[in-house]
């Protein structure tokens, strides 16, 4: 029993060193991407239309556009790795990902952990309901469940607003918040306006339509934290896009709308 | 440059105990009724399995297979978000246990089975010359040693579904994975929530496992 429960715990702070020593090995996300002449990028692939699979089953959408874009300015290949709401912070945190492009909010508590370029896209979010449910407000959710993906920024922005009587249903990502919503489970759902239209479109027969605001939340590419190299490069990167219109060209093609002022 | 390496803070982590003592308490509730409920579907169906009119044996028989040849989580969502379509809806918490119990009952009939059918036939001879029913044959003559037999591999079976019911987050259910998870989504400590989670989910096992090891032998099969 004494030697088991010894190695055991060698067994343990063996494997503890071996995460130890992934971190430690120090290089920048750049110098990565220009040798490697490859750019892994975080991207959505539950979240239409920026970022979905499409019928010849390769991920599509605005973000991903946005990936190929920003790869082939930092000349290298893009190599796409689909992540969820959930995890889209952790790959980046791990160094799985070089960039994430994954229709990622800012907010303060996000910026702690990573960095962020500015602005490239539009985004915002609101609760959903069918048409027979009376929501003028926040606080008109009181006593009612409402289904939100954790970890996104419609889940702070939910729980800030939301009275304490109101049943939040949280739900791993995007896919599954939209079916527990539309099976019936919650009454309304608290989502972006883009993941609302495709679910209106595909079941009609729920008669679901926008009720109040939560947020309106452009989005911008996250980096590791104090990847300052590259997050400078991408912002050069994202503003020449800009400048030439090829952001209002993405918007247009896949949201149907201006990208609107884009903070910088 | 050399980073730093790891900077645990397992503060941030605890500071949420609230989460993860509800966590606790729903991972330990779903397993409780679950186990309860998993077991006597397990002995019925075993039963049936063995001494039932043929119908009888080719359902079981055919819940068994489908439950023990089928991943837990797309049972979990079948019910969650498929019944629904049926016309039968369920809260996360109830859609849980009844995956939960069933996935534990198909199992638990094929180990009780087991024990059931390792005990000699000679038992049962004897009690029917006594004059036992079939009814009291079956629960005091051949199921006791049997669970006595199988119950090691029943605990684990157990502890399986235990340690399985972290996917039962997926529907929102707010178990110890769910609250982890919540956690670390807030504060993006994952490397800590996870370590919490998978050290609270070792003692929760071992403990369970002395529990029941000590339960049995009391009140299921007397030693």
């Amino acid at each position: 029993m004494q030697v088991s429960r010894r190695s055991f715990s060698i067994g343990f702070a063996a494997v503890l060193s071996v995460f130890a020593a992934a971190e430690a090995t120090g290089q920048t996300a750049l110098d990565g991407i220009v040798r490697n002449k490859v750019a892994r990028i975080a991207i959505p692939t539950d979240f239409p239309p920026y970022g979905f699979v499409g019928s010849d089953m390769q991920p599509q959408g605005l973000d991903i556009d946005m990936a190929r874009l920003i790869a082939g300015k930092l000349g290298a290949t893009v190599e796409l790795i689909p992540v969820t709401t959930a995890n889209r912070i952790p790959y980046l945190q791990t160094k799985k990902a070089d960039l994430v492009i994954s229709t990622l909010g800012k907010n303060p508590d996000r910026e702690k952990v990573i960095d962020f370029t500015v602005a490239y896209s539009p985004f915002f979010i609101g609760v959903f309901a069918s048409k027979a449910t009376e929501l003028k407000g926040p606080d008109a959710l009181a006593g009612k469940s409402v289904a939100v993906t954790r970890g996104s920024v419609d889940d702070t922005e939910l729980t800030k607003v939301a009275p304490a009587s109101v049943e939040i249903r949280r739900f791993e990502d995007n896919n599954a918040t939209i079916s527990a919503f539309v099976a019936g489970q919650t009454q309304a759902v608290a989502t972006s306006a883009q993941v609302a239209a495709a679910m209106i479109t595909k079941n009609p027969q729920l008669g679901a339509e926008y009720k109040f605001l939560l947020k309106d939340s452009p989005n911008f590419v996250g980096v590791g934290k104090g990847e300052d190299a590259l997050r400078a490069k991408l912002n050069e990167i994202i503003l020449a896009a800009k400048a030439d219109g090829t952001l209002e060209a993405l918007s247009r093609k896949w949201l149907g709308r201006s990208t609107g002022d884009l903070p910088e | 440059m050399i980073r730093t390496v790891v900077n645990l803070d397992f503060g941030t982590i605890l500071v949420d105990w609230r989460m993860l003592a509800k966590g606790v308490a729903w991972t330990l509730g779903l397993t409780a009724v679950s186990a309860t409920g998993g077991l006597a579907l397990g002995v019925g169906c075993a039963w049936a399995r063995i001494h039932g009119p043929a119908w009888l044996k080719a359902v079981t028989g055919a819940y068994v297979e489908l439950f023990r040849n089928t991943p837990f989580i797309v049972q979990l969502f079948f019910i969650f978000f498929g019944l629904p379509a049926a016309g039968f809806r369920l809260s996360p918490e109830a859609a849980s246990i009844l995956a939960m119990v069933i996935n534990l009952g198909a199992y638990a009939t094929e180990i009780i089975r087991a024990g059931i059918e390792a005990t000699p036939r000679g038992q049962v001879e004897a009690a029917l010359s006594l004059a036992l029913s079939r009814m009291q044959i079956f629960f005091h003559v051949v199921l006791p040693p049997a669970l006595r037999k199988i119950w090691p591999a029943l605990v684990s079976q157990i502890i399986i579904v235990m340690l399985g019911s972290s996917v039962c987050g997926q529907i929102s259910t707010e178990e110890l994975s769910f609250a982890a998870n919540l956690i670390q989504s807030r504060n993006f400590r994952a490397f800590e929530a996870f370590i919490v989670a998978a050290l609270i989910y070792l003692a929760l096992s071992i403990g369970l496992r002395r529990l029941l090891n000590w339960l049995g032998p009391r009140f299921l099969f007397g030693d």
